[in-house]
């Protein structure tokens, strides 16, 4: 299992290395001067100067030589000044994180929470109308644009209703610690972004569920007299489970990719909207350091999955 | 003589005699029986003409065009009385229904030519991988890998941000960006596909390497693809109004569902009612497009209906 781990991480660097290679190019070959940007309008700036904030920069040398320039310097952890901030790139973002992994945590666990108890209801009662309206909500969860029903739920619960915040992370002026304020900043936007997995979950679980409780193990269970209970918790739902790891890989994606759209729409201060306000204002480095964290997060995200894979199920070969 | 006679005297026309239905036929039975599935397809199709017809329509059923604006007449409620105001109008006067006509056709261009792109690239990619094996599948994989690890929407926010482009342009980025799952898919199929005993006679008899790919292999893929091409084009259709309503779309002037939506949310307090078409446009697009895709699954492949 160690093995399986570490040449787990060593497969990471390639991955890591062609995702800076892409981003840096995007950002490299974009139109548009940062240094033409940020100079912009300011009174007694000559062209010398212009040179000099250049080759301070360093963007005078050739695009692979920049690219070294910057991944030598990334790997320590340093991926330049914010141009709007002034401060280091990374500092600034790391700060964001931990709003981000609330709310993808969040949205996780009620995918989780929500999804799976569907999936076994529906293929439990398959083809009665609860079936049907659970199927029809997987397929439905999955094509509603998440920005648009955020923004239902905000004229729903926030304007109309005034029941629940309709953006931040906190009240302003309130504890850090307080939790209750919290649950209600996080209700709506972690809820909108699990949607999507919910409906896949529910999906997935279905089919699973009406695979495994086909079987024979799953007659023999039934015919040594077990209550229905312990043969769908126990016998059932254990099995059917093994193949969802698998499936968290794009969800973890989507989730990561998908908490960008959901903190512009409820301002929730996390990497995704400070990233997203860098691109806005070309940033570079910061959008550099948001896409590799974002890309990191999603990296380990798939290691965790395959290592929860091959502990989930002893058949998978750990060579 | 006895030959000549004996169909006849069996009763058997042997000029009508029923070929034994094919993959396609079966399927096409199938899809005529699933009433969802037609549902969908022509919902898909009303949404596509309006869109295409666009201009047409707004001058003779809505009396009004794209651009004209009646300052006087903002933030009308829906009515039917007269008709350009079906959906209401915006902060301009401008017919909403009109706009939404012409949004469609953003989503929908960029949604199928993308996928298009995207079903081309993937297909072949995934063959060549599958197929070639060793390094040229290594470098695919890392290449496929690299994708999918970063989150596509920030690959897309930036891409918008600093390039500020055209349509086109968008169409392009996202036909070369969304392929890896086509290819994971394709990949995996030729891998079990190659092993197969009639690749192995393909191959004693002389054929080339992209012979056995195009002419062998890749007939026995296509079915899915389609299943594949219906999903795609509602996973750009939204990836594509979540840009435009983050304001990295499309150039602003051209409408979309996504940035008439950025606009409704704006103008909320003043009209409400904007809010709805717009994403309602975009969910029911891409419902239609994902219950396509479960319906030719079903129809072409119905050892996997589920149910």
């Amino acid at each position: 299992m160690r093995n399986y781990i570490i040449r787990r991480l060593l497969y990471a660097i390639p991955t890591l290395i062609g995702i800076s290679i892409l981003v840096f190019a995007i950002t490299r070959l974009a139109p548009g001067d940062p240094v033409r940007l940020y100079t912009f309008g300011a009174l007694n700036i000559t062209e010398e100067d212009i040179q000099a904030l250049r080759s301070h920069y360093g963007l005078d040398k050739s695009l692979p030589m920049q690219y070294v320039d910057w991944i030598t310097l990334a790997i320590q952890g340093d991926f330049g000044k914010s141009l709007q901030y002034g401060g280091p790139a990374l500092p600034l973002l790391l700060e964001r994180l931990p709003a981000t992994l609330q709310l993808a945590s969040v949205a996780l666990v009620l995918q989780l929470v929500i999804g799976i108890p569907l999936g076994v209801v529906a293929a439990l009662k398959r083809g009665t109308w609860i079936d049907n309206v659970i199927r029809v909500f997987a397929v439905a969860g999955h094509a509603i644009p998440t920005f648009w029903i955020g923004l239902l739920f905000i004229i729903l619960f926030a304007v109309t209703l005034r029941w629940l915040p309709s953006q931040g992370i906190l009240t302003i002026g309130k504890d850090v610690w307080d939790i209750p304020d919290r649950l209600t900043h996080i209700l709506m936007p972690s809820f909108v972004l699990a949607l999507g997995g919910i409906a896949n979950y529910s999906r997935y679980l279905r089919t699973e569920t009406l695979d495994v409780i086909n079987q024979d193990y799953i007659r023999t269970a039934h015919a040594k007299g077990l209550r229905e209970r312990s043969v769908v918790y126990v016998h059932a739902l254990r099995n059917a489970l093994i193949p969802m790891v698998t499936a968290l890989g794009p969800l973890l994606a989507v989730l990561i990719g998908g908490s960008l759209v959901i903190e512009q729409v409820f301002s929730w201060p996390g990497v995704g909207q400070f990233t997203y306000a860098a691109a806005r204002s070309k940033d570079y480095p910061v959008i550099m350091a948001g896409v590799m964290v974002a890309s990191a997060l999603l990296v380990v995200s798939y290691l965790i999955r395959d290592i929860a894979y091959a502990m989930v199920d002893p058949r998978i070969k750990v060579k | 003589m006895a030959a000549v006679t004996a169909p006849a005297a069996r009763g058997v026309d042997v000029s009508q005699r029923k070929v034994a239905a094919g993959l396609w036929e079966n399927a096409w039975y199938r899809l005529r029986h699933d009433r969802l599935t037609i549902a969908a397809s022509v919902v898909l199709i009303f949404l596509l003409l309006t869109s295409v017809l666009a201009p047409v329509i707004a001058e003779r059923v809505f009396n009004t065009t794209e651009l004209s604006q009646e300052l006087l007449k903002t933030y009308q409620r829906p009515t039917f009385d007269p008709p350009k105001y079906l959906f209401g109008s915006d902060e301009l006067g401008r017919s909403q229904v009109v706009r939404m006509m012409y949004g469609g056709q953003v989503s929908l261009f960029i949604g199928f030519v993308a996928a298009f792109m995207n079903i081309t690239i993937g297909v072949g990619l995934g063959l060549i991988a599958g197929y070639l094996r060793g390094a040229v599948d290594d470098v695919i994989t890392w290449f496929v890998t690299t994708l999918n690890s970063v989150p596509t929407i920030f690959l897309l926010i930036i891409f918008s941000a600093l390039f500020s482009p055209s349509a086109l342009l968008l169409t392009l980025v996202i036909g070369v960006l969304f392929w890896t799952g086509v290819t994971n898919f394709v990949r995996g199929q030729t891998f079990a596909l190659r092993e197969r005993e009639f690749i192995t006679a393909a191959k004693t008899i002389g054929a080339s390497s992209t012979r056995i790919m195009f002419r062998h292999i890749l007939p026995n893929v296509l079915p899915l693809i389609f299943v594949l091409m219906a999903i795609d084009v509602g996973t750009i259709i939204l990836a594509e109004s979540a840009l435009s309503y983050l304001g990295l779309g499309v150039p602003p002037g051209t409408p979309s569902w996504g940035s008439m939506l950025t606009n409704a949310a704006s103008y909320f307090h003043r009209a409400p009612w904007l809010v709805v078409p717009p994403g309602g446009a975009i969910f029911l697009t891409v419902l239609c497009l994902y219950l396509i895709g479960d319906g030719l699954r079903d129809a072409l492949d119905p050892r996997l209906k589920q149910g």
